[in-house]
């Protein structure tokens, strides 16, 4: 039994079976992000005055994951074309460049983004603490120029006990640039490129913290979108990287012999597959980077 | 070879040992090949539909056990209360009688396996897969592979289900809309596993259900799309297949939003996040300690942004079924086979407009109940076209009242009570009121129980003989349907009357110890009324043993029938009974449309739709278009 329109375009379509497939997959992964992306519109719309947090992650490392990952979708279509005129050797590169793409783009996140994160402490004051900790908020100066109220001083936690034993008192945290100088006004905007922690030691009392963690998915709203989201793209990309290495491994190309055009077409719906991935971090970038 | 050879007068084409366009598939495969990881659509299908039985037939014992404590509320549980307590745990059954938290993981599970586990597989999944490639006279589906993997994730994903009863705290308990913050705080603490806990394995288990669903759709768009046979253009698609169409791109759309919804409460439940729970949340009087920030209201956004679209997967298969039933025993073409296509996929776009309909007692404002309310009138037009069409369908015919048949019409006035009892509920005054109470338990199971699983009954009677080659039995197929019938009409007729006296369908007591279920309504009070349909409901159970036997014993000594025994136009009546891997012996050439019944001027009542023009066809269609 053989199924037809495999390789070859249904004439009346003018299209065969995989592209078709590949589509309407793409269709429900718009929606599946779709619904993360409205969960993120709405809880950023919930999120009271001052409390969604700006500036956290690091632009230029951010610019470069993007461009790396632009630069991957032209390389598979260069790919795909190198197959359409029977350059296997081009393919082969550009097939290369492109999984390695991917493989940076995982490993900038996995190495460096997310552990940094992991990293760093946040403490939010409770309301009617919120003066005791004036020196490290500057909210009198935020007052003045009617921005809303700062009501976490994060940093670099030097006591990470303090996170799980209730005998520890208090947090000893290397404020983050905001907290160790919060009237300049430079500190008003946050920052667009990311800034280290300072020497200047807080020491901030457990009972004057309303919650307390590092910058895990469960610190806030912001960063249980940015895991959640980040990390089901991450997925994708590795899926994406997984298919490609099928794609350049003899395993997959000895489908070249046979019927170069089926190669091509698959490498098609796989590229189609990582321009769709591709297309989803545009949207992240700005959300969570700029915005 | 010209199709114009008509199989119809060839049922062994297949044998024919100078055919051999398939040769790779001659040699014999071993059993676990040919059914358990099988790629050919037809065993999949079956593989569906048994699996789905299966499920319903649990995910109706868990309700039986139900109504014997809303009927006795309190007293143990008969011949089966001690097995019960030594199966479940003595946290569930406590000396022979339901405790609380178990009825609440019966009703969640019921709902979550009569829907997702039983009738979505058998309706969608298992006709859908059997049937549509026949019909559109493919070889196959266009992804086999993927469509055996989509069964597996479905395999698996009700295993997880079902694993979830036996762990520690029992089956998900917050509902079968898992409403949250209830259903992120519930199932966690000391006692409980973090991971093996009932609500993170029903979130687990959906997970596996979605991602089958998903690849099914895919497969079904991406087959009738492009496998169709020559000449099998898109108006001369059977119903049946238009039907499974628009589900496919239901399903397709509709549950992604779900599945991000589900990802976010498992990062709730495991990563500790905040998506669905609001700041300063106190649950028994303590603050719960979490970020917050979230909303709950999302979740439900979130959820019934599929909940809806849903709703019209489980019917419009159903009205698919209905539809090829009624038109073969009519013997006369369907009426408005047009205006059913463009009803059926209005019916699919709106049914992504009406979500929050079900969340007008959640303060969503005026202005956003009041669009959802107009959508959702709007809603009933193209089902009323539906069931109106079938309706006329009937008229003027010489109906042959066989078992499929029987259930098919039953179908009509059961699906037209559920629907017209959901029109109080699309007005939000008046569903302020009926919200959650027996009244909406009564409407969909109007709609689902006795319309779709009828419709599905219908289904199996139908293309029982095209699986198998051979027919189950006319007389217990009425042994099956006449009880059923009446026992859905005593179960669910009462409940319109004690949800209109303010009955809360949650109620652990059936309602005893509360005022308004004391009212009489019809010489009995609302909580006396439990008993005749509790009664009912076993009965109905009792009633399906006969369906049970008739189905396993057709197999094997059924009447042996031929090709095509109901004398039906569609291309699945032109392969071999059962058909072998790849279908058809030939290539098909389909020249009309699916209903050509009593066509003037043909010897036979019926004329396939792989049989050539003939002159007299030709003015008998001149004819019928001068009339119009």
């Amino acid at each position: 039994m053989e199924i037809p329109y495999t390789v070859t375009a249904r004439p009346d379509t003018g299209l065969w079976n995989a592209k078709v497939g590949i589509w309407l997959f793409l269709a429900s992964e718009v929606m599946l992000f779709g619904g993360l992306f409205s969960a993120y519109v709405f809880l950023r719309l919930d999120a009271e005055p001052g409390a969604w947090p700006h500036g956290l992650l690091n632009v230029p490392v951010g610019t470069m994951n993007t461009a790396i990952l632009i630069a991957s979708s032209v390389t598979v279509v260069m790919a795909w074309a190198s197959l359409k005129m029977r350059k296997f050797r081009a393919y082969w590169w550009y097939m290369l460049v492109t999984i390695l793409c991917g493989v940076i783009f995982l490993g900038v996140k996995l190495v460096y983004e997310w552990p940094q994160k992991f990293d760093h402490f946040g403490a939010f004051i409770k309301k009617d603490a919120l003066e005791k900790y004036e020196p490290y908020l500057g909210n009198h100066h935020l007052a003045e120029k009617g921005l809303p109220q700062r009501t976490e001083i994060s940093g670099h936690l030097h006591n990470k006990e303090a996170l799980n034993d209730p005998n520890v008192k208090e947090y000893e945290i290397a404020l983050d640039p905001v907290n160790a100088d919060p009237t300049n006004p430079n500190m008003d905007r946050p920052h667009f490129l990311y800034v280290p922690p300072t020497d200047k030691i807080a020491t901030i009392e457990k009972e004057d913290v309303e919650y307390a963690n590092m910058f895990l998915p469960k610190h806030s709203a912001y960063f249980a979108s940015y895991f959640t989201i980040t990390g089901l793209h991450g997925a994708h990309v590795l899926g994406g990287v997984i298919i490609f290495t099928y794609l350049w491994l003899p395993v997959g190309t000895k489908l070249y012999k046979r019927n170069p055009e089926h190669l091509a077409n698959r490498v098609e719906v796989a590229g189609l597959f990582w321009h769709f991935v591709d297309l989803v971090w545009i949207f992240v970038f700005p959300l969570f980077y700029l915005l | 070879m010209d199709a114009s050879s008509g199989l119809a007068t060839q049922p062994h084409a297949e044998h024919d040992p100078h055919h051999h366009d398939d040769v790779h598939d001659h040699h014999e495969l071993p059993f676990w090949r040919k059914y358990i990881i099988s790629t050919d659509h037809k065993v999949i299908g079956i593989q569906y539909g048994i699996t789905g039985l299966i499920f319903l037939f649990f995910g109706f014992s868990l309700m039986m056990l139900m109504r014997w404590q809303l009927a006795y509320p309190g007293q143990p549980v008969p011949v089966i209360g001690n097995l019960l307590g030594r199966m479940f745990g003595p946290g569930a059954v406590e000396n022979g009688h339901l405790t609380s938290e178990f009825y609440n993981s019966l009703g969640a599970m019921h709902g979550t396996i009569m829907i997702f586990l039983g009738i979505v597989p058998i309706a969608f999944a298992a006709f859908g897969n059997f049937v549509v490639p026949l019909q559109i006279g493919a070889p196959d589906m266009a992804f086999p592979k993927i469509n055996m993997a989509s069964y597996q994730a479905f395999f698996f994903g009700g295993i997880v289900m079902l694993i979830s009863f036996f762990v520690p705290g029992g089956a998900a308990k917050g509902g079968w809309t898992s409403y949250t913050p209830l259903s992120v705080l519930a199932d966690k603490g000391p006692t409980y596993d973090p991971f093996w806990n009932g609500q993170t394995l029903w979130l687990v288990g959906f997970i596996l259900l979605i991602t089958s669903s998903l690849l099914g759709a895919v497969n079904f768009i991406a087959t009738i799309i492009q496998l169709r046979a020559k000449g099998m253009t898109w108006m001369r698609l059977p119903f049946f297949v238009w039907a499974q169409f628009v589900t496919a791109f239901l399903l397709l759309l509709a549950f992604p939003p779900l599945e991000s919804a589900v990802v976010m409460q498992l990062m709730d439940r495991l990563a500790g996040t905040s998506f669905f729970l609001p700041s300063g949340l106190v649950v028994n009087g303590a603050p719960v300690h979490v970020s917050g920030g979230g909303s709950p209201l999302l979740w439900q956004h979130l959820f019934w942004f599929l909940g809806h679209p849903e709703v019209y997967v489980l019917i419009l298969p159903g009205m698919g079924i209905v539809a090829e039933v009624i038109a073969n025993n009519t013997r006369k073409p369907l009426w408005g086979y047009k205006s059913l296509v463009f009803a059926a996929l209005v019916l699919g776009f709106l049914s992504f407009l009406v979500w929050a309909h079900h969340m007008y007692l959640t303060g969503m404002g005026s202005v956003v109940s009041a669009f959802f309310q107009t959508t959702t009138v709007i809603i009933s037009i193209p089902s009323v076209i539906i069931l109106s069409a079938f309706f006329i369908s009937l008229w003027g015919g010489s109906i042959r009242f066989n078992v499929p048949m029987l259930f098919a019409t039953a179908f009509l006035p059961m699906f037209g009570i559920g629907g017209l009892t959901g029109i109080p509920l699309a007005f939000n005054s008046a569903d302020l009121y009926l919200h959650d109470t027996y009244y909406v338990i009564a409407h969909f199971h109007y709609i689902v129980a006795p319309g779709t699983i009828f419709a599905v009954f219908a289904g199996i009677y139908f293309w029982f003989p095209k699986a198998t080659g051979r027919r189950m039995n006319e007389f217990w197929g009425k042994v099956h349907f006449w009880p059923s019938l009446i026992c859905m009409n005593i179960i669910f007729l009462p409940m319109f009357l004690q949800g209109m006296l303010g009955m809360h369908r949650r109620w652990y007591d059936g309602g005893q110890g509360w005022n308004l279920a004391n009212e009489k309504v019809w010489g009995l009070t609302g909580f006396e009324w439990n008993t005749p349909i509790s009664i009912a409901a076993w009965v109905m159970g009792l009633a399906q043993i006969p369906f049970i036997i008739n189905f396993f014993w057709s197999m094997k000594r059924g009447e042996k029938v031929g090709i095509n025994p109901w004398e039906a136009t569609t291309l699945e009546w032109t392969a071999p009974s059962p058909p072998p891997h790849g279908n058809f012996a030939t290539t098909l050439v389909v020249y009309r449309g699916p209903y050509e019944y009593s066509l003037p001027g043909r010897e036979t009542d019926f004329t396939m739709q792989d049989e050539p023009m003939r002159e007299s066809d030709r003015k008998a269609y001149e004819a019928a278009a001068a009339v119009h």
